[in-house]
């Protein structure tokens, strides 16, 4: 049933006073509906240049060939793959709040769900095409797939963790694609119903004639479920498979049994901070502050705490592992991280994975917006930095010391890396341009059960424990769209 | 003689909603169908609607996906070129749990998403059939076919009485195109 009464012990998930489903429909089509502001083109302006960089960058290192960037013999993986796994983590969270909080019933992924699972797809994109320059000649990647070929056929060896790879990470992006267009359907069918000329025929076509009907709902929810089910051992499958490029190599600071959960964990944690940065941004630029709240941020800065600080007992593991192990080589490359030309990076790294998430267990932090704000983007330098380090820094010293290499990057190197940030934003743009940030339907579901003006209601009408009535209003007055004042007087 | 196609109910509220179709039920009007702007768990109990078969649809899906790419793996890399990788078995069952796991959820993936657009009739470009523009909005609409259902007065009022905001007498089934 649609209302059931929520236990008043819970914080609302929708505040505001008349929040009625037409205004539900209005808040989030807003932006869908009228022309952006000035907030939005500024951000448009900026990010599209940067996917120009992109796009001559890129052309630039097809039309030289991969020695415009500044790898060389021994550094032979550098800001490409950090990229590339930089790019393939931050697009795990739109999966794990979509299919794993799903699956765990936490009603709060409900207003969260569509713009994390798009900026799911845009990093993905992202990061593929990071796969596609680091070849060099792009067309390439026609053999890592295994379809016949004139050379026999010469087929892909499916004992590779690279090949395991393409698997993956396509799979991972057609299934998220899926996914996410299966549940803009019925908010699709919103749009065409309220527009009118060239854009109701628009949304006409992408809504494929959605109604609303009873059946088209129940096989709707079937679906929804059985993607949540099979989308949660993908995601830990994918960035699993990523952390065996590495781990199943002998490279000491790679041959480590401790990468899968470690890159999982890492995923999550800076999926989140990406989840955080964008939406503490949108939330106000396109006013949905009533349906991403306060309780919505703090509860992902917990995720940010948790996954945190399992990325930094996997740290520890390292360097016990390492000393524990007695092997030379391996106990080298873990202190060299310190002691080593690239201490700068290792500090990066652990200072800012682990120390500064650990602010979060403050709730004063947790809460404050710009303070969220600046440490989910700390968050995400620091996993740059992780990447940068796992790969550059253990590929740097050699078994042979007359291969000891440092690697500079180029200035192509750099460009294509803003470039990818240039263009994932282009894309996240345009995206809360014409389609809606926030999915109306699964919203309008807890409207009568989670909202503030329920809660509201179930204080008025009375016979609740006062001592918890008093505990969900202390809860509420860290909500900055939440009027206090009105609690004070009742 | 009436020209009335369908009797459309508008609810604001989804219990009210079910209230209506309650109300009709017991008052033996057959329900054409039920429009929603978001899932209402319960309807489709209430109007005889049988579980979605789409989970079974999908474990045969899944079953293809996994065994396709299993036996690609196997005549690739055992039947057509084994290779020698250090005298190891070029059956390496492990090595192709990866891939497997990966090609059973993109075919329960795409099979089961393409069977439901097939089975409900969606595609790119599909002429919405929308009896009442709002079900996608704010309203909970239910719709009666008014022939044979007569005396349509008492229809509405029925529904007037359980809650509807506002009762539609639509000359045309849809009301989405021309």
């Amino acid at each position: 049933m649609a209302s059931h009464s929520e236990s008043i012990i819970r914080e609302p998930l929708i505040t505001g006073e008349n929040i009625t489903y037409a205004q539900i429909t209005n808040d989030v089509l807003r932006p869908v509906e009228n022309m952006p502001g000035k907030a939005w083109w500024i951000g448009f302006t900026v990010a599209s240049l940067g996917a120009c960089l992109w796009v001559f960058a890129i052309s630039y290192t097809f039309w030289n060939g991969l020695g415009a960037w500044g790898l060389n013999k021994t550094v032979g993986w550098a800001w490409d793959i950090t990229g590339f796994v930089w790019w393939v983590g931050i697009g795990h969270a739109g999966t794990l709040i979509s299919a794993i909080l799903l699956l765990f019933r936490q009603n709060w992924r409900n207003s969260i769900n569509r713009s994390a699972e798009a900026m799911t797809i845009f990093a993905v994109i992202c990061a593929a095409t990071y796969i596609l320059a680091h070849m060099g000649r792009p067309w390439m990647a026609l053999f890592s797939l295994p379809i016949p070929n004139q050379y026999g056929s010469l087929w892909v060896n499916f004992n590779s963790p690279l090949i395991w790879d393409v698997f993956a990470i396509s799979t991972y992006f057609s299934v998220s694609l899926v996914f996410w267009y299966t549940g803009l359907l019925p908010d699709l069918a919103t749009i065409r119903d309220r527009a009118t000329g060239i854009r109701q025929k628009i949304y006409s076509v992408l809504s494929f004639g959605w109604t609303g009907s009873v059946k088209t709902w129940q096989r709707f929810e079937t679906v929804c479920l059985i993607l949540a089910g099979i989308s949660t051992p993908l995601v830990l499958s994918v960035h699993t498979i990523v952390s065996m490029d590495f781990a199943t190599s002998l490279e000491p600071g790679w041959h480590t049994t401790i990468f899968p959960p470690y890159f999982v964990a890492g995923a999550i944690f800076s999926g989140f901070a990406m989840v955080q940065t964008l939406l503490l941004v949108t939330r106000k630029v396109l006013g949905l502050e009533n349906y991403i709240t306060m309780f919505h941020i703090e509860a992902m800065n917990k995720i940010i705490l948790l996954t945190g600080s399992i990325v930094g007992v996997a740290y520890l593991t390292e360097f016990f592992i390492a000393y524990y192990s007695a092997g030379e080589y391996e106990q080298y490359t873990f202190l060299n991280r310190f002691i080593g030309p690239y201490w700068w990076a290792g500090c990066m790294m652990y200072g800012c994975n682990v120390l500064m998430t650990q602010l979060m267990w403050f709730k004063k932090i947790r809460t404050n917006i710009p303070i969220s704000w600046v440490l989910s983007i700390v968050v995400n330098i620091g996993m740059w930095f992780e990447r940068f380090v796992i790969i550059v820094v253990s590929l740097h010293r050699d078994f042979v010391p007359s291969s000891w290499a440092m690697f500079y990057p180029t200035w192509v190197d750099v460009s294509v890396f803003i470039g990818s940030i240039g263009l994932f934003f282009t894309m996240f743009l345009l995206f809360i341009r014409v389609l809606p940030s926030i999915a109306m339907a699964e919203v309008k579901l807890i409207l009568k059960s989670s909202s503030e003006q329920a809660k509201k209601k179930l204080i008025a009408h009375g016979g609740l424990d006062s001592e918890q009535v008093e505990f969900y209003k202390e809860s509420l007055t860290s909500f900055d769209s939440v009027n206090i004042k009105d609690y004070k007087k009742a | 003689m009436s020209t009335t196609k369908y009797i459309l109910g508008l609810f604001a509220d989804p219990d009210e909603l079910m209230h209506g179709i309650d109300t009709l039920q017991k008052n033996s009007v057959p329900i054409y169908d039920v429009y929603t702007p978001m899932p209402i768990h319960g309807i489709e109990k209430k109007l005889g609607i049988k579980d979605s078969r789409l989970g079974y649809a999908a474990f045969m899906f899944g079953c293809l996906g996994g065994t396709t790419i299993f036996s690609m793996a196997y005549f690739m890399l055992v039947q057509d070129w084994p290779m020698n990788i250090g005298g190891k078995p070029a059956f390496a069952v492990p090595d192709f749990v990866p891939i497997t796991f990966e090609w059973t959820v993109l075919f329960t993936a795409f099979g089961m998403v393409l069977t439901f657009f097939y089975a409900t009739h969606l595609f790119p470009g599909r002429t919405p059939r929308v009896m009442e523009l709002r079900a996608t909005d704010d309203r909970f609409v239910i719709a009666i076919d008014a022939k044979g259902n007569i005396p349509h007065e008492d229809i509405t009022n029925l529904l007037k009485e359980s809650g509807a905001v506002e009762v539609k007498h639509n000359d045309r089934k849809y009301v989405s195109y021309e």
